[in-house]
């Protein structure tokens, strides 16, 4: 029959007008809801859902990943007495490795001795520049530069941040990444540990590394 | 399968005494041919030794030894290793070389690119105005002596950034006047562009008979740059006759950026995120392709688990490359956006789960040398499962169910040539396009790579080659790729992800490599001369998208102007890829 591939495909649209009410009316009867919330959203960006899919931003939002990434930022620990302890040493090699070359980085120097010192005066992003790569963050060996999961940083001017507006606080780091940050606290203290260890070692023992 | 022979069973030396000479240079490949003979060699490589498939023509500026070279990559559409030839020329202008249309109609516009990137003028080549830079244009902008404006430093990192990193706006230090070249005596004021009547001159050797005997007159028609259907920034002039096309010149380069040349001043792994961008559909299979290659260089092996890992994350992106593509050409014919939205929706599941493991959706930068960044957790990986073994197999289904019946479809796509396999060898087409035509020629089976060996899959082909095929080969070759991730997610071992120590710098030996994956457009291929500094000496992209439009006039002549349209579509460009 002519026009039967076509009735077909129509069915196939239909199928899918159906589920998308369907789906919310059975939410209804559950008394879930579909909509605003991240439970609706998550189950509309799952493999499960059917029919349609939008998520209404920006009233709705995807929910991110662990591992999305977006313009990275500085993390510090907050000290008890309220300071910042910066966790960057200002060894530079997020600033080798960035591909686009957005990161520029003003080494401390000791006044005195004029010795570099292990902090960044400055430190600047250009956001404009940055493409998300996330290489600072996977080559820095002190966890001190992170990626971002602020997505939102339109505006009228360039976006050119500097420390300021890159420090975040760990406990911020570790809100928006909890594996990551549990397995590298993990990791510091497994390797704290054995500097202790080493070092008692080494007191315990203090003649025989010579002796050999 | 194809015997693992090696190129030395082709032994040109032989063949021509005096005439070409075995490369000597340690981790080259190949011959070095006599420019003056190149034409001949080319014509026993391709009729004697049967390397019919002209992939890579690549200009090389070895500056220092004062002398321009030209790659040829050839390989055979029945599989199998391929034949790297090269003509060395002195580097002192005019720098000429002949032309391999007449043997290689596919070298047709990456000669023109070497022309117009590096300065080699190849004679006997009919039409050889720039292609990517527009013609005016002052200087050959991939010569290791040229610089681009924002000139900073010849490698990167700059040193500008650390330790005494003050930062600085580029115009700010270096206004738009330094580093621009200008022909002698310019005055924008005056300046009238010549490109174009030489772009229509080149258009106006295309003749028809006019067998009324009616003086007839030509249209020319300029579809794009800006054109909803082009897919991007392309444009094509046509000259028609009445609805008919008997004239077609792509005009590109809109989107250039001289990603080479970005890719030269980048150090090895800084360019892996810079080839996200080239095919912004499939940045997994981009990452793949280039990972190769410089695995090649650095000859290392890749950990057991990432290889897995690299074909999961390369046939999910080649499924929801190639239901975007059926999508986007229902919307090209007309179908306004209910088909492509319907394959946005098993896009988006593809692109979550490329987010869960990479953390962006198509800028993934997944790979790194000898592995992959992270692991796929098992959250991600039962994501996979689903999609793989509930979802996607259901959706294609639904699709087919949607369209391959539909009469006005198959109206439409039946029966309307695309291209034959002959022409399509011949131009160097390759992908989908290609296997439709008949050719059953897929690097996965043809040169594999990674671990493709180890699956059962079939290469897809079709025998017609017109629309209808490459519509339905898009469609098997989902069912196979889906194939593949039931086999590599059931065999997946556990294992560590990088053979390598992580390592912001890599050390790669001296010599070249030509690494090339089957993309799901086409073969990309990235070829990569190394001198054992940090930088790449010489990286060329081999776009898929680029190549095949070598042979869109040979498909459009003579058809209507209302199938340009879906024609152009067939190719599945992306002028990221396609422009660089």
């Amino acid at each position: 029959m002519f026009g039967k591939g076509i009735l077909k495909g129509l069915r196939v649209t239909f199928i899918r007008y159906w589920n998308t009410y369907w789906d919310d009316i059975v939410w209804l009867f559950q008394g879930k809801k579909r909509y605003n919330t991240p439970e609706g959203i998550a189950h509309r960006s799952s493999s499960k859902t059917r029919g349609i899919f939008t998520v209404q931003y920006p009233e709705e939002k995807l929910l991110l990943p662990e591992e999305a990434r977006y313009i990275p930022f500085l993390v510090f620990n907050e000290k008890p007495d309220g300071g910042k302890e910066v966790l960057c040493t200002s060894c530079g090699i997020c600033a080798k490795v960035c591909p686009p070359q957005c990161i520029w980085i003003v080494r401390s120097n000791d006044p005195q001795t004029g010795r570099p010192v292990p902090e960044p005066t400055e430190f600047y992003i250009d956001a404009d520049i940055c493409m998300n790569c996330g290489f600072c963050a996977e080559y820095c060996p002190f966890d001190a530069i992170k990626m971002d999961h602020d997505f939102e940083i339109a505006s009228y001017s360039r976006n050119v941040y500097n420390m300021e507006k890159l420090l975040k606080p760990s406990s911020y780091y570790q809100s928006i990444r909890p594996e990551n940050f549990a397995r590298e606290e993990a990791d510091r203290k497994a390797k704290e540990a054995a500097k202790a260890a080493k070092a008692a070692g080494a007191a315990a023992a203090p003649a025989a590394p010579a002796a050999s | 399968m194809t015997a693992p022979a090696s190129t030395l069973t082709v032994d040109l030396v032989a063949r021509f005494p005096g005439i070409v000479t075995a490369e000597t240079r340690p981790n080259f490949a190949g011959f070095i041919v006599e420019k003056d003979k190149l034409v001949e060699v080319a014509t026993a490589i391709r009729d004697e030794f049967g390397f019919d498939l002209l992939t890579a023509v690549t200009g090389v500026d070895y500056h220092p030894e004062n002398k321009m070279e030209v790659v040829y990559h050839a390989y055979k559409t029945t599989g199998g290793p391929g034949l790297v030839f090269r003509v060395q020329v002195p580097r002192v202008d005019p720098i000429e070389v002949p032309s391999l249309i007449e043997v290689y109609p596919g070298a047709d516009l990456q000669e023109r690119e070497a022309w117009d990137l590096l300065g080699i003028k190849f004679t006997g080549h009919p039409d050889l105005r720039r292609i990517l830079m527009w013609e005016g244009y002052e200087g050959h902008p991939l010569r290791k002596d040229w610089r681009e404006p924002f000139y900073e430093e010849e490698f990167k990192p700059f040193k500008s950034r650390w330790p005494d990193g003050k930062f600085y706006m580029a115009e700010e230090k270096n206004p738009l006047q330094d580093n621009l070249k200008f022909p002698q005596n310019f005055d924008p004021e005056k300046w009238i562009p010549e490109g174009d009547a030489l772009l229509y001159g080149s258009l106006a050797r295309y003749t028809t008979k006019d067998e009324s005997g009616m003086g007839t007159d030509r249209i020319v028609v300029n579809m794009g740059p800006q054109h909803p259907s082009t897919h991007g920034v392309f444009r094509a002039a046509l000259t028609l006759d009445g609805e008919t096309i008997v004239g077609l010149k792509p005009v590109v380069g809109y989107l250039h950026r001289n990603h080479d040349k970005i890719g030269e001043r980048n150090t090895y792994l800084q360019n892996m995120p810079f080839t996200d961008r080239l095919d912004y559909f499939n940045s997994m299979s981009n990452n793949l392709g280039y990972a190769i290659a410089v695995e090649k260089l650095m000859k290392i092996q890749v950990a057991e688990r990432a290889e897995y890992i690299r074909v999961i994350m390369a046939e999910l992106s080649r499924v929801q490359n190639h239901l975007v593509f059926v999508g986007m050409l229902l919307n090209d014919l007309g179908a306004m956006y209910t088909p492509a939205l319907y394959a946005f929706e098993e896009r988006e599941l593809i692109l979550d789960i490329f987010e869960e493991v990479s953390g962006a959706r198509m800028m993934c930068n997944y790979l790194r040398f000898g592995g992959v960044v992270r692991d796929i957790q098992p959250a991600a990986m039962q994501k996979i499962k689903n999609l793989v073994f509930d979802r996607l197999q259901a959706k294609t289904d639904e699709m087919e169910r949607f369209l391959s019946e539909n009469e006005v479809l198959i109206s439409r796509l039946k029966g309307v040539r695309v291209v034959d396999a002959e022409t399509a060898i011949k131009y160097s087409v390759t992908g989908p396009v290609l296997r439709a035509a008949g050719v059953p020629y897929d690097l996965r089976r043809a040169d594999p790579y990674s671990v493709y060996d180890r699956f059962d899959f079939d290469v897809c082909t079709r025998q017609n080659g017109d629309m209808m095929d490459n519509y339905l080969i898009r469609i098997d070759e989902i069912r196979q790729s889906l194939r593949i991730l039931e086999q590599a997610v059931k065999q997946i071992p556990e294992g560590p992800i990088n053979s390598q120590k992580p390592a912001y710098q890599v050390r790669v030996p001296a010599g070249e490599a030509y690494g090339r994956i089957e993309s799901p457009k086409g073969e990309l291929a990235f070829y990569l001369v190394s001198n054992g500094k940090p930088n790449p000496w010489r990286y060329h992209v081999r776009p898929a998208s680029f190549v095949n439009i070598t042979c869109l006039d040979q498909m459009c002549i003579g058809t209507k102007i209302a199938d340009f349209v879906a024609l152009l579509g067939m190719l599945d460009i992306v002028m990221g890829e396609l422009d660089r």
